[in-house]
């Protein structure tokens, strides 16, 4: 049973590490050049051309290695300012409580209710656009909220703990309870928050890149082409469904990964 | 009851205030003049400085919010500055669609992934497992535009049974509104479902490992009976928590759908006026998306009062 | 065990439920739609709308205002053409014509024009049209209250009077461009508020209705004083999505549809549709702010005109259809079209290197290509761009705005380093296209500034004289090439597909859709 359960992170892990190599090759080789417009306009994939070709004749497989990488990146800090910052909102509000926590949390659910893409929009347009920084930002701003809720009914539950009234009682201060005593007691929901936050950051950037309201990073992302492909449906299917797979995989290795951890944490 | 309904009520005027003020402050920051944005490129600059001043854009912001707020709360929700017409004139049709929209993904995820989380449950571990958890990650890992590109290719183009972009009229044509609506529906609820599943079969699983339930099977109850008189019915409540944040997010996440789709909602107008600088409409918009957001969530607190009446208390004590 | 693959199955069913309740859907309900039982017969030929004397046209976008004072979206202008009239209007020959006017008399001084009213002219809701209505209609759009409607070009006007059934208009000075400015001031019964919900004009084709974001319906107008036009009902159905559009087409639900790109046209099927193809009348640049580093150079400036070959623009990014421009002027204003300069500069890379070198950037530099992200013609340029500026060693990225954010910090603030767009004359003179590049004019969004330039440009808008004012507008258009203002494209291509059976598809100098020329065959 045991080795059941773990399979799903080692499956996630063996995914996730293919498509992180396959990303860091994409950073030094591509078969073709991602950028020369010199394939031939909508050839269907070929074993020269494995997805393909686009609207400008260009290697579609190529282009997704380096799409691979852009998205990599932004969902990868984008989660990391939500989980950082979202931490230490849910640590302040779930620890100490009171009329801050009441604020906070008010705030909490304004944003919550509010539409993320305007929120990035916003953002993006208060950092300057155009800056690779300005869509991570604009985009980790958006996931401090679900990491702060997390975090905070995790940090309340364990302040009542017996160990926290001990350190207390021995003269510890909140801050040292909180970093030392209790942020490690937390990692067990932070991990699978990360992945999943992770994934909803590679859904959502492709998703902003797709309403092209401007919170588009600079070099093209997997969602960015997913959303150009739209428009050429009918002349180069593949060109599409090369790219959703690819965010389906990526996304799946990394779910998996979730699941395993999870799993790990209920036996 | 009263006091918690009140409180409730309270909230949701608070958030909805909140998230107005938000939209306030953003346009007031995000680059872009609306008074530019209708006159074009060929006005000159003194046209736009006039039209600022007849838009009253010339104003505080402060000034600006109150008018707004007072238009708000006397049932007035302004002008399009693009469409000239009134903005309740311009969304009620939209709001309409978009309701359609979410209400019947939530049909199906609903109807599809309670029997299918408990079933899910029922058949935990062993040689049906890894291939459930595997098509339920994979399905949570398809992002529901891509599913809509791959609908609007297949049963748009190639089967042609819709035409993506091309929506009927709801009422010159309900029949092919729904077939339309229904694909959105489908595109939004795959991962929905997926999640619910997943969720639900987590919350039984936790359920039962508590000592009532250990209890009552080891005195020698059915167990299939324990599950189905006790255990659901205690899931029950994380399961409408649940599904009530699911259709808060429904109306989020239909606006991505509504563009891959061409449905005419509530969402693709929200990014057209965005991107037009039509900020009456956008501010109506929004505030309509932050009360659905609020109402969802206090709906899935009164159904678990009604199911739990223990809740009742813990509820209006302030959570 | 057993079990287990029982669960399994039925899951599996479930599963395949779900998709056949897709799969069944339609064929419960093709009957409904017309449009879809279109698409389950091959013959297109047999069009309902044929017959009964009825098109419908797919347009990309929504249109703004009705109102005339208020529309500025380009496909707005170019459907309610068929509604409003001014005194005068455009023929497709890109002369001025009387309209609801009958003639026309210009004073020897240039300074007067009379418009005697034409007899018999009614507005859609069935009144004449009277002098009052005239002076309405042209006095506000001149100093009327509402300010930011007022025309700029019709401050030229110094008084109006009104006698019989003749407008005099006198003018302050001469003006070339009083007849085109006047053309836009469309006339509307005196008094009338409800332009916006329910416009009344005097052209060929009268409004029924509209919804927002989905379609507008016109009727021919049975009372129009001019020549009758054949169809009886044209809806224009909004299809923001660029697959709509096609399959609308491909499907039976639309007749016709302008402004497709060559990706979406060679997705039709030749024996149903027929491509017509004109020109956008549209100057299509990157345009550089003239302001910024490197681009006050004007050998950087210089040097990208060397690097970038128009052809492979058009041949990569609309495949192979358009014009290669050279200057602010595209060939329908052929009087003032300068073709020379459209080869002034060729794609010579070694010269384009040594400029740079030359200007202090010997191992080029970076760049960015602010684009509105909702106009995929110019996001595609400028990709394209991107490629062929890589090899003089020039670093460019393309940033894609929305539409409300490029109008401001590109158009309306400057705040930019280079774009891609359009740039077109409303109002068939050439003058705008110049006009915009004098270095005080305040859409001078390139920050273009050239003493000559300014010099030339004011003697060419006072002159009187129709040579001499040819002859200074085509100094200006050198000017701007030898100066490499900008780095001129392209007019593009509209193409148009347009059902077998429909006729008469006409092209306009200016971005016009004429419904009265159409007939079904």
């Amino acid at each position: 049973m045991r080795s059941r359960r773990n399979s799903y992170l080692i499956a996630g892990l063996v995914i996730t590490g293919i498509m992180l190599l396959v990303t860091v090759i994409g950073i030094f080789w591509t078969p073709c050049s991602p950028t020369a417009m010199k394939y031939g306009r909508f050839q269907p994939p070929s074993m020269a051309h494995l997805f393909g070709t686009d609207n400008f004749g260009r290697d579609i497989f190529s282009r997704v290695l380096k799409g691979t990488g852009t998205t990599f990146a932004i969902a990868l800090s984008t989660v990391s300012i939500g989980a950082v910052v979202g931490t230490l909102v849910g640590a302040v509000t779930g620890y100490f409580g009171g009329v801050v926590d009441e604020v906070l949390m008010r705030l909490n659910d304004a944003l919550t209710a509010f539409p993320s893409f305007l929120l990035a929009l916003l953002i993006v347009s208060l950092v300057g656009p155009g800056k690779e920084y300005s869509v991570v930002i604009a985009l980790g701003l958006v996931f401090i909220p679900s990491f702060a809720r997390v975090m905070r009914t995790e940090f309340a539950s364990l302040r009542a703990r017996n160990y926290v009234t001990l350190a207390r009682l021995m003269g510890a201060g909140s801050g040292r309870i909180l970093f030392v005593h209790l942020l490690p007691n937390t990692v067990r929901v932070l991990l699978p928050a990360f992945t999943i936050g992770f994934n909803n950051a590679v859904l959502a950037e492709a998703s902003m890149s797709f309403l092209g309201i401007g919170v588009t990073p600079p070099d093209a992302s997997l969602g960015y082409m997913l959303s150009e492909a739209q428009s050429m449906l009918k002349a180069g299917p593949w060109y599409a469904v090369c790219t959703g797979l690819t965010i389906v995989l990526l996304v799946f290795g990394v779910g998996l990964i979730g699941e395993g951890l999870q799993r790990r944490e209920v036996e | 009851m009263t006091a918690y309904l009140i409180r409730r009520v309270g909230m949701l005027l608070v958030t909805m205030v909140l998230v107005s003020l938000l939209t306030f402050v953003a346009f007031s920051l995000v680059s872009g003049d609306p008074a530019r944005t209708m006159l074009g490129t060929e006005a000159t600059e003194a046209q736009v400085q006039t039209l600022r001043q007849e838009m009253g854009l010339d104003r505080p912001f402060p000034v600006r919010y109150a008018r707004w707020l007072g238009g708000f709360f006397s049932g007035d929700l302004g002008t399009s500055y693009s469409y000239r017409q009134p903005v309740w004139d311009l969304i009620g049709g939209k709001l309409e669609l978009s309701m359609w929209l979410c209400l019947m993904s939530f049909g199906l995820i609903a109807l599809i992934s309670i029997p299918l989380g408990v079933f899910s449950y029922r058949f935990t571990g062993g040689f049906a497992d890894w291939p459930r958890t595997v098509l339920n990650q994979l399905c949570m890992a398809v992002p529901p535009f891509f599913t809509g590109i791959l609908v609007s290719w297949g049963f748009g183009i190639v089967l042609r049974v819709f035409t993506p972009g091309d929506f009927p009229g709801l009422r010159n044509d309900p029949a092919g509104a729904v077939r339309h609506l229904f694909f959105g529906a489908v595109c939004l609820a795959i991962p929905r479902v997926a999640m619910t599943v997943r969720m639900l079969r987590a919350t039984i699983i936790s359920e039962m490992n508590k000592a009532y339930v250990r209890t009552a099977i080891s005195r020698g109850n059915d167990r299939r009976a324990v599950l189905n008189r006790h255990v659901l019915k205690n899931s029950l409540v994380t399961t409408v928590t649940f599904l009530g944040q699911t259709l808060a997010e429904l109306v989020g996440a239909g606006i991505v759908v509504e563009q891959v789709l061409g449905i005419p909602g509530l969402g693709r107008f929200l990014v057209t006026s965005i991107s037009h600088r039509d900020y009456p409409v956008v501010q109506a918009i929004v505030v309509i998306l932050a009360f659905w957001v609020v109402l969802a969530g206090t709906a899935a607190d009164l159904i678990n009062q009604a199911i739990d009446p223990r809740l009742r208390r813990t509820a209006g004590g302030g959570a | 065990m057993k079990k287990r693959i029982l669960a399994l199955s039925l899951a599996l069913l479930m599963a395949t439920a779900l998709f056949a309740g897709c799969g069944s859907q339609p064929a419960a309900a093709p009957s409904a739609t017309p449009g879809s039982e279109a698409a389950t017969e091959p013959a297109v030929l047999e069009n309902p709308r044929a017959s009964a004397n009825e098109i419908s046209i797919g347009i990309a976008q929504d249109f703004d205002s009705l109102d005339p004072d208020y529309m500025t979206a380009a496909g707005t202008k170019e459907v309610l053409f068929n509604v409003y009239e001014g005194l005068v209007k455009p023929n497709s020959e890109g002369e001025i014509v009387p309209a609801v006017a009958s003639e026309i008399v210009k004073s020897d001084d240039g300074l007067s024009y009379a418009f005697t009213l034409r007899e018999g002219v009614k507005f859609h809701n069935g009144d004449p049209v009277e002098m009052q209505d005239l002076l309405y209609s042209v006095e506000r759009r001149w100093r009327g209250e509402d300010t930011a409607a007022q025309l700029s070009a019709l401050s030229v006007i110094d008084h109006i009077s009104a006698d019989g059934n003749v407008l005099t208009i006198t003018l302050s000075e001469p003006s070339n461009e009083f007849l085109a400015a006047v053309m836009n001031a469309y006339i509307i019964p005196d008094g009338y508020t409800q332009l916006e919900t329910a416009p009344i004009g005097t052209g060929p084709y009268r409004f029924v209705s509209r919804a927002v974001q989905d379609s507008l319906v016109l009727e021919r107008f049975d009372d129009y004083w001019g020549n009758k036009p054949s169809i009886q009902r044209v809806t224009f159905k909004i299809l923001e999505s660029a697959d709509g559009l096609v399959l609308g087409l491909q499907s039976g639900a639309l007749d016709l549809v302008a402004h497709l790109s060559s990706d979406q046209t060679v997705q039709l099927d030749k024996n149903d549709f027929r491509i017509e193809e004109g020109s956008m009348n549209l100057v299509q640049a990157l345009y550089l702010n003239n302001a910024e580093k490197p681009f006050d150079d004007v050998r950087v400036r210089q040097a990208l005109c060397y690097a970038i070959d128009k052809q492979a623009v058009i041949d990569l990014a609309f495949d192979g259809y358009g014009i290669p421009l050279g200057t602010s002027m595209f060939p329908s204003f052929s009087k003032y079209y300068d073709e020379s300069l459209t080869d002034y500069y060729t794609q010579d890379i070694e010269k384009a290197k040594a400029l740079l070198a030359e200007a202090g950037y010997p191992d080029g530099f970076e760049m960015t290509i602010t684009v509105p992200s909702n106009y995929t013609p110019h996001v595609n340029t400028a990709t394209v761009l991107v490629e062929l500026l890589r090899e003089i060693g020039v670093k460019a990225t393309v940033q894609p705005v929305d539409w409300g954010t490029w109008l401001d910090e590109v158009y309306g603030q400057r705040k930019f380093q280079s774009t891609v767009t359009g740039l077109t004359s409303d109002n068939m003179t050439a003058r705008k296209l110049l006009e915009r590049f004098g270095s005080d004019v305040g859409n001078n969004f390139t920050n273009y500034s050239d003493t000559e330039y300014d010099e030339t440009l004011a003697k060419a808008l006072r002159a009187t004289d129709d040579a001499e004012q040819v002859e200074l507008y085509r100094a200006l258009e050198r000017n701007l090439t030898e100066n490499a203002a900008n780095v001129y494209l392209q007019d593009m291509a509209d193409l148009v597909a347009v059902r077998e059976g429909l006729e008469g598809l006409t092209f306009y100098p200016l971005y016009v859709l004429d419904v009265s020329a159409l007939r079904w065959a």
